[in-house]
C-alpha cells in the first residue's frame, strides 16, 4: 500500500534529480579545463553513496565523457585522477552500473591508464579496476585479452601497498580456470606475490593469501612449486600454518587452511604431514563450530570434505575431532524457530544460508563416511540423520539434493546400513522419485546408490523391483553419459544376481536384445564388463540358461564370438568365457556350443593361452560340456542326456581336447591342474 | 616395578636440573598470572594422595599399577600434588600411555580433594574421567557417555581445563576431542586411575613440550577476552566517555604537578582545572625536592607553604625525617651536601629513574637566588656552608669506631671493615681510626642496640610496609614507579653535568659525601630522629613500622660501603618516589583534593579486580592482566 502511494511522488523527485544530474554532465563539456576539473570534483562529491545519482549520471552519458577525459593526454594529471575516482565511485553502485561501465569499455581504458608513470593515477585506476573485476557481472576473460596486461600488473606489485592490495584482489577474483592459473603462474605470480604474505598491511596479506588459494586449487604445478617457496627464510607452508593460529582473524585462518588443503590434494604435501593432521584439519573442524558465521561454517565444511575425501586416516581423525559428527547436525537447524519470531533480518539471513549449510553438511558426511564402517555407523546414529537425508533428497535446491544423494551413496557402501537404517527409513522411495526427473549429475549419484540398494542382501531390493525400476534402469543404459550407462547396467546386473526367472525375463524383455548387444559393443569397457556380468547373472541355473538360450541363443552366441575375436582386455575375455561356461552348463544350451565347431576351436585356443585365468575359464567350459552326471530334474526333462554326454565326449576327444586336458593336468597353477583333472575324471567314469 | 630405575632422574642430576629449569620456564610462560606462593601449580603426582595399589617412580611422574586387578574394586587412583589454580585461565597436562597392561582400564581426568582413591576418575561425585578401554567420559557417574576414541599403548592423552567457562576437553595425540565436561567445580586435581596389572602411564605437567598446541588454544582465548574488553559497551551518551577520559588525563597531570602540560591539555580539550596554578607549582616544587633527595628542604618548604600539615601528620613527618637521614648518608640532603668539599653532584645520580633530573638547580633556578657556587647551587646560604666547613677539622667522630663496638656484639657484622681502607683512593680525607668522644659512645650504643635487631632481609620488609601505606588501593609498587618514570621523561630535562659526576662514580660513593662535618651533622640528626621516635612513641604509642624504619636507616652506618650492603637499597633514589607521592597526597588531601589521581585509582582498581578474580576463581583473569594494556 505504502509503495503505491509513494510512486507518483518518486517520479517527480526523479525528474528533479535528473535535471541536477544533467548539470553535472554538462559541466564536463566546458571549454575551460579548470571548470571541467571543478565539475568532476563536484560530481565526485555528489555521487558518493548515492546510487540513484550514479544511475542518473550513467544514463545521461557521463561515462564516455569521463573515459574520454581520462584518456586524453592533454588532460592534467589531476583531472585524469579525478575522472578515475568518479568512475570508481560509479562502479561501487549496482550491478547494472558495472554492466554499463563495462559496455563503455572502461576496462581497456583503465588498463591503458596503468602505463602512466604517476603512482597516484595508477592507484586510482587499479582501485576502479578492482571494483569492476570483483563484480560477478564482469567477464573475467577481459583481464586476459591483452597479453601484456598480466606482466605489467606483476611489475606494478612493487609500487605500493595499494597496488599490491588491488592487484592481488583482481587476480584472486579473475583466476577461475586452469588456463588462468597457468597464465598467472607463467608470469611469476608465485615469486611476486609470496613476499606480500608478510606485508605489514593486513589487507595485502589477506589478498595475497587468497591469490594462493585460487592458484593452488586442483593445480599440481602450482602446488608443487609452492611447497619449495621461502618467504623471508621460512617455508610457505609454515607461513600458512602461522596464519592459521587461533588468534588470527577467521577469514585468514580459513583461507590459509584452504591453501594447505589444495596443496595437499594436489599431492604437494603428504596427508600424514603434521601441518595437515595437527593444523589444517583441526582448523577446518573449528570453522564448522557454531560460534562462527554461517558462511564460514559452509566454507569450512566444504573444504574439510575436500581435504579428507581420498584419505581414510584423515577421515578417522576428523571423525573424532571436536565431536564433528554431532556438530554437523546443527547445520540442519536453520532457520531456527527462534529467529522466525524474534528477528526478521536474522530469519532472512538464515534462510539465505540454510540450503548452503545443509548441502555442506551432507558433503562432509559423505566424505567422512566414504571408507570407514565405524564412522558410517556414527553418522547414521546422529539425531534424525536418515530422516534428514530422506527429506534432503526431495529438496528444491539441486545442490542440496545432490549432496544428500552423495551422502546416501557414501553410507550405502555399508552392508550393515543397507540392511538396517536404509530399510527402516525406506530411502529407496525418495531415491526412486529423484531418479525420475533429475539432471545428470544427480542421476549419476542416485543410480550409483541404487546399484548398492539392489545388491542381493539388501532388503530394499524387493520393494524397488516392485516400483518398476527395470524400465528406468533400461532407459539409463541408453544415456549419452557413460557413467549413467554403467550405473544402469550395473544395477541390472546386481538385480539379476540369483534372481527369480520372472525378473530375469522381465530384464531381457525390457532391455531388448538389440540394446543388450549394443551395450556389448559399447566403447566404454566398464559398460561392456557390466553387460557381460549381467549376461552371466542371467545365465545361471540350468532352467534359466536353457530358457534364455532357447529364445536368444543365436544372438548371444554371435555376440560371444564377436567379443572373443575382437581386441579386448583379459578381463573382458575371461568374463565372456565364463558366460560360455554357463551356457555349457545348460542342458539344451550345450548343443549350441557343441554344434559350433568354430566356437570349440576358440575354446581350445584359450585353453592353451598364456594367461592362466583364460585357460581356467576355457577349461571350465569344456568341463561343463563333458559332464555326465545330470541332475534328476534334467534327466526327466532330457531323455537322452547320458547318451548325449557320451557323444560330446567322443566329439571332443576327436577334436584333441583330451590331449590338452592331459597336458593341463601337469600345469603349474594348482587351480588349473585341479580343474583339468576333474574334467579328465569324467572321461574315466 | 622398582621404585627408582637405573635410568630415572634424581635430584642433583644435571639432566634433572635441566628438566626442572625447563619446567619452570614453561609453567611461567603458560600461566603468568599464577602466584605460586599462594597457589602452587601441579608438578608431579602426590606420593601421599594415592591408593596403595599405585606405584610412583621417575620423580613421581610415572604411575604404575601394583594391585591384583581382579575387578573394579581393585581400581586405584593418584592425584597431583596441588589443585589447578584458577589464575591459570587455561590449564593443560598430558599423560602418555607407556603400557596398557592387561586390559587397559585406564582413566585420565580430574578429581577434588578427598574423593575416594580406590576408584577410577569419573566414578564419584566431583570426579571426572576419560577411559581408555571404551573411550567413554565419566562425569561423576558409574556409567559413562560415549565421548571419544579408545586409547592404548603409545597414545598421548591430554586434558585441558578451561577455568574461564569451567569446561574440560581431552586431546588424543595432539587432536582435540571436544568438550567432555561442563560446569566443573573449582580446585580440581589432575588425576589418573589404573585397574589392571601392567598398566603404566607417564605424566607431563610441563616437563616436556606438549603434543597438543595448547599455546595456540590459549591465544584464541586471550584474543577473545581482549576483544571482549575492547568491545565492552560503555553505553553512555555521546561524548561523555571522552570527557571522562580527558578528566582522567588532566587530573593525573595536575596531581603530579605537570603544570605546563596540564594547562596545555586543558586548553586543547577545553576542560577546567580545579586546582589553582600556584598550588600545582608549589606541589611540583616540593616533589622535586624530595625526588632530588633534598628532603630537609622539602620539609621546610612544606612547613612554609602548608603550615600545620606535617604537624597533623606526625607519621609522615617521621617518614620524611627518616628519609632525610638516609639522604644524609647518601650525601644528597642539603644539610650535609653544603658541608662537603667535593662536588655533591657525584651523589646525585638517580639510576632508578634516569630520566629524572633530581638536581634542584637544573630545572628550578627560580627557587633560589644568588647561588654563589656551582657546587652549592641548592639554595643553602653560604654562611651555613662556611660554618660547617670550619667544623670539619675539629670533629673526629668516626663511623668505624661505632661499627667496631657494634661488631663485638654481632660477629657477623661486616662493619669492622676499616673505613679509610675502603676509601684508600681518597687520600685527601684519610680518617683517624680511633674513636674517643663520649658523644660517640652513646650513639654507638644506640646503634648497637638497633643493629642487633637487624636482619639481612629486613629492609625489604620495611619498604614493603611503607609502600603499603601509600598504595592502599592495590597499585603495585613496580607499576606505579614505572608510570612515574615514564611521565617524568616528558617533563624534565636533564641538565648536562660537569665531569664531576663521572669522577664521583669512578671514585666510589662515600658516606655523607666523605665529609667529616657532614658526618657529624648526620649523627646529630640521627639522635634527633631517635628522640622524635621516642616522643612519638610516648604520644601515640609504640609504632613497629617506625621502629623498623629507624633501624633500617641506622643500619646503613654499620657498613663500610652502605651502597653495597644488605640494607643499601634504601639509598636507591627510586626509594624516594613512594615518599614523594605520600607527601603529595597529604598536601592534596589537606587542600580537600583527592589524594590519588583518578587514573591511578582506576588502575589500582583494575589490578585489584583482576587479583580478586583469581581469588574468586574466575579464570579469565589470566588473560585480562592490566600489564597487557600498559605500553
Amino acid at each position: 500500500m505504502a509503495c503505491l502511494l509513494e510512486a507518483p511522488l518518486r517520479i517527480s523527485v526523479l525528474s528533479e534529480v535528473t535535471a541536477t544530474s544533467r548539470h553535472y554532465v554538462d559541466r564536463l563539456f566546458d571549454p575551460d579545463p579548470q571548470k571541467v576539473l571543478q565539475g568532476v570534483i563536484d560530481m565526485k562529491n555528489a555521487v558518493i553513496g548515492n546510487n540513484k545519482q550514479k544511475a542518473n549520471l550513467i544514463v545521461l552519458g557521463a561515462v564516455p565523457r569521463l573515459l574520454y577525459l581520462l584518456q586524453q593526454s592533454s588532460s592534467s594529471l589531476e583531472l585524469r585522477t579525478e575522472c578515475a575516482v568518479v568512475l570508481g565511485s560509479l562502479a561501487m553502485g549496482t550491478e547494472n552500473n558495472i554492466k554499463s561501465l563495462v559496455d563503455c569499455h572502461i576496462i581497456p581504458a583503465l588498463l591503458q591508464g596503468l602505463l602512466c608513470p604517476e603512482l597516484i593515477f595508477i592507484e586510482v585506476c587499479l582501485r576502479c579496476l578492482r571494483t569492476v573485476f570483483i563484480s560477478p557481472v564482469t567477464p573475467v576473460q577481459l583481464l586476459y585479452t591483452d597479453p601484456t596486461v598480466i606482466p605489467h600488473l606483476m611489475s606494478l606489485l612493487s609500487r605500493s601497498q595499494r597496488t599490491q592490495e588491488y592487484i592481488t584482489q583482481i587476480f584472486s577474483h579473475c583466476c577461475k580456470t586452469p588456463e588462468h592459473q597457468t597464465v598467472l603462474f607463467n608470469h611469476g605470480a608465485i615469486q611476486n606475490i609470496a613476499p606480500l604474505l608478510i606485508s605489514p598491511s593486513y589487507k595485502v596479506r589477506m589478498q595475497a593469501l587468497k591469490c594462493f588459494s585460487v592458484l593452488a586449487y586442483e593445480n599440481t604445478q602450482v602446488s608443487m612449486t609452492l611447497v619449495n617457496v621461502l618467504v623471508d627464510g621460512e617455508l610457505l607452508s609454515q607461513v600458512f600454518v602461522r596464519m592459521m593460529q587461533r588468534d588470527q582473524p577467521i577469514e585468514m585462518q580459513l583461507t590459509a587452511a584452504k591453501c594447505l588443503t589444495y596443496m595437499c590434494r594436489a599431492g604437494a604435501i603428504r596427508t600424514d604431514d603434521s601441518c595437515v593432521v595437527l593444523k589444517t584439519l583441526p582448523c577446518l573442524v573449528r570453522m564448522c563450530s557454531k560460534e562462527h558465521l554461517l558462511e564460514e561454517r559452509v566454507e569450512g565444511a566444504e573444504t574439510l570434505a575436500y581435504l579428507m575425501e581420498p584419505d581414510v586416516e584423515l577421515q578417522r581423525i576428523a571423525s573424532t575431532t571436536d565431536h564433528l559428527v554431532a556438530m554437523l547436525a546443527d547445520y540442519f537447524k536453520y532457520p531456527s524457530s527462534v529467529s522466525a519470531i524474534t528477528d526478521i533480518k536474522r530469519l532472512d539471513h538464515d534462510l539465505k544460508h540454510a540450503h548452503e549449510l545443509r548441502q555442506a553438511a551432507f558433503k562432509l558426511y559423505a566424505s567422512l563416511g566414504s571408507n570407514d564402517e565405524d564412522i558410517r555407523k556414527k553418522i547414521t546414529e546422529t539425531e534424525n540423520m536418515m530422516d534428514r537425508i530422506v527429506s534432503g533428497l526431495s529438496e528444491s535446491s539441486i545442490k542440496v539434493r545432490l549432496a544428500a544423494v552423495r551422502c546416501l551413496h557414501s553410507l550405502s557402501r555399508s552392508v550393515q546400513q543397507l540392511r538396517t537404517s536404509f530399510h527402516d527409513h525406506a530411502v529407496w522411495r525418495p531415491l526412486m522419485k529423484l531418479l525420475q526427473n533429475a539432471p545428470d549429475e544427480v542421476l549419476v549419484m542416485a543410480s550409483s546408490t541404487l546399484c548398492n540398494l539392489l545388491l542381493e542382501f539388501s532388503p530394499s531390493k524387493e520393494p524397488i523391483l516392485e516400483s518398476g525400476v527395470i524400465e528406468l534402469l533400461c532407459s539409463l543404459t541408453q544415456s549419452d553419459s557413460p557413467a549413467l550407462r554403467v550405473n544402469g547396467i550395473w544395477a541390472l546386473m546386481n538385480m539379476a544376481f540369483q534372481a527369480e526367472q520372472k525378473v530375469k525375463v522381465e530384464i531381457v524383455r525390457s532391455l531388448g536384445t538389440e540394446q543388450l548387444f549394443r551395450l556389448l559393443s559399447d566403447p566404454d569397457s566398464n559398460v561392456l564388463m557390466k553387460t557381460l556380468g549381467l549376461l552371466r547373472n542371467l545365465l545361471s541355473t540350468r532352467p534359466h540358461i536353457d530358457q534364455i538360450m532357447s529364445s536368444h541363443g543365436k544372438q548371444i552366441m554371435q555376440a560371444v564370438t564377436l567379443i572373443l575375436e575382437a581386441e579386448h582386455s583379459i578381463e573382458v575375455k575371461e568374463q565372456t568365457l565364463c558366460i560360455l561356461a554357463n551356457i555349457a552348463d545348460g542342458n539344451t544350451a550345450k548343443e549350441l556350443i557343441m554344434t559350433n565347431d568354430d566356437m570349440l576351436q576358440k575354446i581350445k585356443y584359450y585353453m592353451g593361452h598364456s594367461n592362466v585365468k583364460l585357460q581356467l575359464a576355457a577349461t571350465f567350459c569344456i568341463s561343463n560340456l563333458i559332464w555326465n552326471e545330470e541332475d534328476v530334474q534334467a534327466v526327466v526333462n532330457s531323455d537322452c542326456s547320458h547318451k548325449g554326454s557320451q557323444e560330446r565326449q567322443d566329439k571332443l576327444r576327436e577334436m584333441g581336447f583330451v590331449d590338452i586336458l592331459h597336458k593341463l593336468t601337469q600345469a603349474s597353477d594348482p587351480n588349473l591342474c585341479d580343474r583339468a583333472k576333474t574334467a579328465m575324471q569324467q572321461y574315466l567314469a | 616395578m622398582a621404585e627408582l630405575g637405573a635410568g630415572s632422574l634424581s635430584l642433583g642430576d644435571p639432566a634433572f636440573n635441566y628438566q626442572e629449569h625447563e619446567l619452570n620456564e614453561r609453567l611461567k610462560r603458560l600461566y603468568p598470572a599464577v602466584n605460586e606462593e599462594e597457589t602452587p601449580l601441579p608438578r608431579s603426582w602426590s606420593p601421599k594422595d594415592k591408593y596403595s595399589y599405585i606405584g610412583l617412580s621417575q620423580n613421581n611422574l610415572r604411575v604404575h599399577y601394583k594391585g591384583h586387578g581382579k575387578n573394579h574394586k581393585d581400581a586405584a587412583s593418584v592425584r597431583a600434588t596441588h589443585p589447578i589454580p584458577a589464575a591459570c585461565g587455561i590449564y593443560y597436562f598430558e599423560v602418555k600411555i607407556v603400557s596398557k597392561g592387561r586390559d587397559g582400564y585406564m582413566g585420565i581426568g580430574l578429581s577434588a580433594q578427598g574423593v575416594n582413591m580406590n576408584r577410577l576418575p569419573g566414578w564419584d561425585k566431583h570426579s571426572y574421567g576419560y577411559h581408555g578401554d571404551d573411550g567413554h567420559s565419566f562425569c561423576s557417574s558409574g556409567t559413562g557417555q560415549p565421548y571419544g576414541p579408545t586409547f592404548t599403548t603409545g597414545d598421548v592423552i591430554g586434558c585441558c581445563v578451561n577455568l574461564i567457562n569451567n569446561t574440560c576437553f581431552y586431546t588424543k595425540n595432539g587432536i582435540s576431542l571436544g568438550v567432555a565436561f561442563t560446569d566443573l567445580p573449582p580446585n580440581l586435581y589432575p588425576t589418573v586411575g589404573l585397574q589392571t596389572p601392567g598398566e603404566i602411564v607417564d605424566a607431563n605437567f610441563g616437563q616436556q613440550p606438549f603434543v597438543f598446541d595448547i599455546e595456540d588454544y590459549m591465544s584464541e582465548w586471550r584474543a577473545k577476552i581482549h576483544g571482549m574488553i575492547a568491545r565492552f559497551p560503555i553505553g553512555e551518551r555521546l561524548g561523555e566517555w571522552q570527557s571522562v577520559l580527558q578528566n582522567m588525563v588532566s587530573s593525573y597531570l595536575v596531581h603530579h604537578g605537570y603544570c605546563a602540560t596540564a594547562t596545555a591539555f586543558a586548553r586543547a580539550t577545553e576542560t577546567i582545572i580545579q586546582e589553582e596554578q600556584t598550588s600545582i607549582k608549589n606541589r611540583q616544587r616540593i616533589q622535586k625536592l624530595v625526588l632530588a633527595g633534598r628532603v630537609g628542604e622539602a620539609i621546610d618548604a612544606t612547613q612554609h607553604l602548608y603550615p600545620g600539615l606535617l604537624e597533623h601528620n606526625p607519621n609522615l613527618l617521621f617518614m620524611l625525617k627518616c628519609r632525610q637521614f638516609v639522604e644524609m648518608v647518601n650525601g644528597t640532603d642539603s644539610e650535609v651536601r653544603c658541608l662537603t668539599i667535593r662536588s655533591p653532584k657525584s651523589q646525585d645520580s638517580y639510576p632508578g629513574s634516569p630520566s629524572l633530573s633530581p638536581r634542584h638547580g637544573a630545572s628550578n633556578t627560580h627557587l633560589h637566588t644568588g647561588a654563589d657556587s656551582p657546587t652549592c647551587s641548592n639554595g643553602v646560604t653560604p654562611p651555613n656552608k662556611s660554618k660547617s666547613h670550619s667544623g670539619t677539622g675539629s670533629s673526629s667522630i668516626k663511623y668505624p669506631s661505632v661499627s667496631s663496638s657494634a661488631s663485638s656484639s654481632t660477629s657477623s657484622s661486616p662493619s669492622s671493615v676499616n673505613y679509610s681502607e675502603s676509601n684508600s683512593s681518597d687520600s685527601t680525607k684519610s680518617q683517624p681510626h680511633s674513636a674517643n668522644s663520649t658523644q660517640e659512645t652513646s650513639l654507638s650504643l644506640n646503634f648497637r642496640r638497633n643493629q642487633t635487631h637487624v636482619t639481612r632481609s629486613s629492609n625489604h620488609d620495611s619498604e614493603m610496609e611503607i609502600e603499603a601505606e601509600h598504595y592502599t588501593n592495590g597499585v603495585v609498587e613496580g607499576s606505579s614507579a614505572r608510570i612515574m618514570n615514564g611521565t617524568y621523561k616528558h617533563e624534565e630535562i636533564l641538565q648536562p653535568d660537569d665531569n664531576s659526576i663521572d669522577e664521583g662514580c669512578t671514585n666510589g660513593r662515600q658516606l655523607c659525601g666523605g665529609n667529616q662535618a657532614a658526618t657529624e651533622r648526620m649523627i646529630h640528626f640521627g639522635r634527633e630522629l631517635q628522640a622524635l621516635n621516642e616522643q612519638l612513641g610516648r604520644e601515640y604509642g609504640k609504632n613497629a613500622t617506625h621502629k623498623k624504619m629507624l633501624q633500617d636507616a641506622f643500619s646503613l652506618l654499620a657498613y663500610s660501603d652502605p651502597w653495597n650492603c644488605p640494607v643499601g637499597q634504601q639509598l636507591d633514589p627510586t626509594q624516594r618516589e613512594s615518599l614523594c607521592s605520600a607527601l603529595n597526597s597529604a598536601i592534596l588531601e589537606s587542600q580537600n583534593l583527592p589524594k590519588q589521581p583518578p587514573l591511578m585509582l582506576a588502575l589500582g582498581q583494575a589490578t585489584e579486580c583482576v587479583q580478586l578474580m583469581a581469588r574468586v576463581r574466575s579464570g579469565s583473569c589470566s588473560f585480562a592482566r592490566v600489564d597487557n594494556f600498559l605500553h
